[in-house]
């Protein structure tokens, strides 16, 4: 092991039933580093950290740390904790009904004489460590006063107070404004002089720039490369996670046409989803596929979440052809015509414990009413249409849908809404997760109902989807519609304008 | 050959109603056991006879007819209780305190308020019919709001009305045991024909749920809201509705099983009609195989598990256990019923299993 | 401001807990002056009547702590009830019975704490089996109503007798003689453990873990804490002091019988709810569940005292107030999610 370095991770590799979540990937972590580990939805990010924390159970692949000897395979994350990894989520993790002093010292309370807590020493200690760190807190208050980003930074007093020698950010600031996150910067460079090792995981490309030393780019599972900051320019990184194309499929896309003369299907003015999408003026005409482009996080699911009523828009007014409506919730804006296939297949897609058949209608047969059920033979009929419509493959219609493969279950869920007749459809990444040949044929009826007339909004974090099949791009960037890109779009044009500093200025 | 066995075992052992019908045939062996070695016919427990009684003419007779008859409150309250398992993962603990309320109203209007004892009905008898829905049905709205709308745990929830609305049905009464001894309205607890009535009621019951089901869209609505509630909403259905809609039903259903079991004793017993019944309900629907975690339901499943339980009742009777005792070994049951689905133990036996077939593999 | 407003609507809570006793109290007292309602003594009734159910609320706030539930107290209280007279009456001394009962509690709080902890099973599924468990185990005991009395265990029957006189707070009865006010040995044996479990829950670390744990049992289990096996305690914790509550109980009915204390973990419930214990956990402390009991006694005293209420009202009116503290819970905890 070299001697600067702490943590070592060699060969990992992991699998999911029917995914090869982790492909051999190294990654290694020196003292006194910040070091980003970046990739797209499903390039591996979270289960690298997992096998790291002790929560996945890797395959194969060794991980080393300095001061232990031999490989270490942690169990739990107090098996993680004792060998010095630390992690701090998104979500805290910690408890918002204790002071912010327990928070700090629970489990492991000073005692006193008689075995109670020793509650003035532990405060003591916790404001010591607390005004060491530079956070002004009063440590008897209650975790939940304080704002996010205080609670962010007590979970990472917490974990440092522990002898971490490696603390794992991740996405530490996805829900924390301009100001907070500097201070958790002031605070992590602070932990690097320290010489801890700091593993951060973030999807604002701004800050890998501002606070690290080292990126690792995983994608699909493999490790795309390990960079110094200096060598890896933006644009550079964003095509590194995004990937070329290793398919040659360019070829059809159709000629681009121009569909500004069609009448206007979506109109949005000013709408926002107050938290997640800043508000956002948007035109879609009939016919046309809308592409958005963006990091994740970016706002660019919760900018078509927020048309369809999935996150009720709180501000701002919407227009569906020509006719100013509101949106209550999903059902509203499917009796308008829309439908909406969500990016999370499994949180909020497929029913999994029910039929492909019943997956399949149920989207209109709410549309249809409760009171007025589908025969079983229309029900039959519009599933085995559909089966053999997209390929699904399945060993019967009353298979349950949890039995097929992540790229059938998307399939099925585009036949729902498919069923439904939709005048206007959102994808969220409908390709995620399935293999090239599925997503080839996704891309393909998603040409062929724009050419039957009907509106469509695809997001996809592989940009050259997009670039193929839509005729006009949104960028949004940190929750915000940024610019659009139009006419002749080139993959070129759309990572700059995705990184930042592109065409729009 | 072992292949085929596997699947065969495989099919055996993802058929729904595993649970309940080998639960029914152990019950059924026990009986057989017993009645051979106390020196009975050992097929007694199956012989149906016509009888002649003096109050109610010819009627059929036996341990099954009686067990269908008993079993009737049961069946019907499972019928309400699957769909609310189903759409919440939840358990309405208030049936039984329901039923009691859901009685005493109507035995308070039929007889009139503070009359105890009375064979006039002071008001039509469908009046105090409806009366006992209604009230049935408004309990479900009240717990369905604190559930749907308010987002209480179906357990709490409930609590609020398994301990209130006993009491209630007392205030009703007032203080009293109200006897209607009028035989129009003890007609829905006797006999019809040579049938229990109970027996035509509870089938009644469960072929309007079963065609309802059939007829309409709402039994995917319900274990697609218990399954999986937001990509339910993302597809258009309202999800509090829904739950809503599954405990008004629990509710009238528990006024249905209030007035057949106020019936048959022809009184309003505010302090006894419809104890523990919330129990039985909840076992009959793990019993039928369903998940108390919510989701798919089996409707069928649940009924075969409500007469089930009565047979392990009648049963325990005959082996001389007493009213009282029986919920020690209905506990028993319910927590190996409980234990055998919980996630933990059966991740373990997974794992054992896997264990097993790679050591298989390797040898 | 921030700090103010979150000073919080916990403490509001409680603060209106507090305000709602002495408020019916007050009422009781001009309501029944007549009646006696204001001397000390009523107070103390309350206590003496209660002394079971405070033991066995402070057992329920633990549960509830972890965002847990015991529906089992009520018919474990029966059942200690009728182990105590049933085994007294052949024979067995009041000690032994005691401690037999503590056992019993100690064996079923581990039965239903592994279920719930271990194999993760709903709490409620699993004490509503107790619950029935209990009852009917009560019933294989013996289903008649058994007393205790002097000729069957003097010693049990003289710790039931004893007065303790305060030195204070009497009143001239009609006759004019002095009546002392007075507590009984359960009302001691009730504060010694409301005051001890306050203090564990404050100062020991198995008490903090419970706050973490129904704070956020994802985050405690993160940060460290063995989560299932501080359950597993919580549950045995709940039975234990379920059968030191039985006990007191005991001491006040001098009877068993399988009827009694139906309904008690309702009212052991509402009394931590109404006193400011969260149903979702990680709030609470034994204080407000006192209050709570409190209130509820002193519902069920004025009923008694007006003497034309019908029985059943206590019932009704714990499950009112139950119903509004359910609901202002579910509005604050929807406020605080809005303000996030």
């Amino acid at each position: 092991m070299e001697n600067n370095v702490v943590l070592t991770a060699r060969g990992i590799s992991m699998t999911f039933p029917g995914v090869k979540a982790l492909e051999n990937v190294d990654f290694t972590l020196r003292k006194g580093e910040i070091h980003a580990l970046m990739g797209e939805n499903g390039a591996g990010k979270s289960t690298l950290i997992k096998c790291l924390t002790g929560i996945n159970d890797f395959e194969t692949g060794e991980i080393h740390i300095d001061g232990v000897d031999g490989p270490v395979k942690n169990h739990s994350t107090r098996d993680a904790q004792n060998v010095g990894i630390s992690t701090v989520y998104q979500e805290v993790n910690l408890c918002p009904n204790l002071s912010v002093a327990e928070n700090l010292f629970i489990g492991r309370e000073p005692l006193t004489a008689i075995r109670t807590v020793d509650r003035n020493s532990y405060n003591k200690r916790s404001q010591k460590i607390m005004d060491d760190l530079g956070i002004s807190v009063d440590v008897t208050q209650n975790l939940e006063n304080y704002s996010l980003a205080i609670q962010q930074m007590v979970a990472i007093a917490r974990a440092v107070d522990m002898d971490c020698k490696v603390l794992i950010l991740d996405e530490p600031t996805s829900s924390l404004d301009d100001e907070e996150v500097e201070k958790l910067f002031k605070l992590m460079r602070m932990l690097k002089d320290k010489g801890v090792g700091i593993i951060f995981v973030t999807h604002f490309l701004e800050q890998v720039y501002a606070v690290c030393d080292r990126i690792t780019v995983l994608r699909n599972g493999t490790l795309v490369g390990e960079y110094p900051i200096a060598d890896l320019p933006r644009v550079k990184l964003v095509a590194a996670m995004m990937g070329k194309d290793l398919d040659d499929l360019a070829s059809i896309k159709g000629e681009s046409k121009d569909l500004s003369h069609e009448p206007l299907e979506i109109s949005a003015r000013g709408l926002a989803h107050l938290g997640t999408v800043k508000p956002f003026d948007l035109d879609i005409h009939k016919g046309e596929v809308i592409g958005i482009g963006g990091l994740l996080g970016s706002g660019r699911s919760e900018l078509a979440r927020s048309i369809y009523g999935a996150d009720r828009a709180n501000v701002g007014t919407l227009k569906v052809k020509d006719k100013e409506v509101q949106i209550h919730q999903p059902i509203d804006a499917m009796n308008l015509g829309m439908g909406m296939l969500p990016d999370d297949r499994k949180a909020e897609g497929i029913i999994e414990d029910l039929t492909v058949r019943e997956n399949i209608i149920l989207a209109l047969q709410a549309k249809t009413g409760t009171f007025k059920r589908l025969s079983s033979q229309k029900q039959n009929e519009i599933a085995d249409r559909y089966i053999e419509l997209l390929s699904i493959k399945t060993p019967s219609p009353e298979t349950l849908v949890k039995q097929l493969s992540g790229g059938n279950q998307q399939k099925v869920i585009l036949a729902r809404w498919l069923a439904t007749n939709p005048d206007f459809l959102i994808l969220d990444e409908p390709t995620r997760g399935i293999d090239i040949g599925t997503k080839t044929e996704i891309q393909k009826l998603i040409l062929e109902l724009a050419e039957q007339g009907k509106s469509i909004v695809f997001i996809s974090s592989e940009i050259m989807e997009m670039v193929r099949t839509c005729n006009r791009m949104v960028i949004m960037r940190d929750g915000e519609k940024v610019g659009e890109v139009g006419g002749d779009i080139t993959e070129q044009k759309v990572m700059h304008a995705i990184a930042g500093g592109g065409e729009e200025k | 050959m072992s292949s085929k066995d596997s699947s065969f075992m495989k099919k055996i052992k993802s058929w729904p109603l595993l649970l309940p019908v080998v639960a029914l045939f152990l019950v059924m062996a026990v009986n057989i056991l017993h009645d051979a070695a106390i020196g009975a016919n050992p097929l007694s427990f199956f012989t149906i006879t016509l009888n002649q009684t003096t109050s109610s003419g010819t009627i059929l007779y036996g341990r099954i007819i009686d067990i269908l008859n008993r079993g009737s409150e049961v069946a019907i309250l499972a019928l309400g209780m699957t769909l609310v398992v189903s759409s919440s993962a939840g358990t309405d603990i208030s049936v039984g305190s329901v039923m009691s309320l859901s009685a005493s109203f109507c035995c308070m209007l039929l007889a009139g308020y503070g009359v105890a004892n009375t064979s006039e009905l002071a008001v039509p008898l469908i009046v105090g019919v409806l009366a006992a829905f209604a009230m049935g049905t408004l309990c479900g709205a009240f717990n369905g709001t604190l559930v749907a709308y308010f987002g209480i745990q179906p357990m709490v929830a409930t609590l609020i009305l398994f301990s209130a609305a006993r009491a209630i049905g007392l205030l009703l009464c007032n203080n009293l045991i109200v006897y209607v001894r009028n035989s129009a309205f003890g007609a829905f607890g006797a006999f019809t024909g040579i049938l229990p009535t109970p027996i035509i009621i509870a089938a009644i019951c469960i072929a309007v749920v079963a065609l309802v089901l059939k007829n309409t869209s709402l039994g995917m609505y319900i274990q697609s809201v218990g399954i999986n509630p937001k990509a339910s909403r993302i597809a258009g259905l309202n999800s509090k509705k829904i739950i809503f809609l599954t405990y008004v039903i629990c509710g009238f259903f528990a006024g249905v099983a209030g007035l057949v079991n106020s019936s048959r004793i022809t009184s309003a017993d505010s302090n006894n009609i419809g104890l523990y019944y919330e129990m039985d309900a909840i076992l009959a629907v793990a019993l039928g195989g369903n998940s108390l975690g919510g989701g798919k339901f089996n409707l069928a499943g649940s009924i075969i598990g409500a007469y089930t339980i009565q047979a392990i009742t009648t049963t325990l009777y005959a082996l001389g256990v007493s009213t009282d005792q029986a919920p020690v070994y209905k506990a028993i049951i319910v927590v190996i019923i409980v234990a055998i689905q919980s996630a933990p133990l059966k991740a373990f036996f997974r794992k054992r299993s896997l264990k097993e077939t790679k050591e298989a593999a390797k040898a | 401001m921030k700090k103010f407003r979150s000073m919080n609507s916990n403490t509001v809570l409680l603060l209106i807990t507090i305000g709602l006793f002495i408020i019916m109290y007050a009422g009781g007292c001009i309501a029944y002056g007549a009646k006696g309602f204001t001397h000390l003594q009523t107070f103390l009734n309350i206590l003496i009547t209660n002394s079971g159910l405070i033991c066995v609320s402070c057992g329920l706030t633990v549960v509830m702590l972890t965002a847990g539930i015991d529906i089992s107290v009520g018919s474990l209280v029966a059942m200690d009830c009728m182990m105590l007279a049933v085994g007294m009456r052949n024979g067995i001394g009041a000690v032994e019975m005691c401690a037999a009962v503590l056992i019993t509690g100690i064996v079923f709080g581990l039965v239903q704490g592994f279920l719930i902890g271990y194999l993760e099973i709903q709490p409620f599924i699993v004490t509503m089996a107790g619950m029935f468990f209990g009852r009917g185990m009560t019933a294989v005991i013996c289903t008649d109503q058994v007393s205790i009395t002097q000729d069957i265990n003097a010693v049990f029957y003289n710790w039931a007798n004893a007065k303790i006189i305060l030195p204070f707070g009497g009143y001239l009865n009609n006759k004019g003689k002095y009546m002392a006010p007075f507590i009984r040995v359960e009302v001691v044996i009730a504060l010694i453990v409301l005051a001890l479990i306050f203090l564990m829950l404050r100062y020991t670390r198995f008490g903090r873990a419970l706050y973490a744990i129904g704070g956020s049992e994802q985050s405690a289990a993160m940060m460290g804490l063995n989560v299932k096996q501080t359950k597993m305690k919580a549950y045995v914790l709940s039975s234990v002091l379920t059968s030191i509550g039985g006990i007191c109980y005991c001491l006040n009915t001098m009877a068993g019988s399988v009827q009694q204390a139906t309904g008690l973990e309702m009212d052991a419930i509402s009394s931590a709810v109404i006193g400011g214990t969260l149903l979702t956990g990680g709030v609470g402390n034994v204080f407000g569940t006192f209050i709570g009991v409190l209130i509820n006694g002193t519902i069920s005293s004025i009923v008694k005292t007006n003497g034309k209420l019908a029985s059943s009202w206590p019932n009704i009116l714990t499950a009112a107030l139950l119903f509004i503290f359910i609901v202002i819970q579910s509005l604050f905890a929807a406020m605080r999610a809005r303000k996030k």
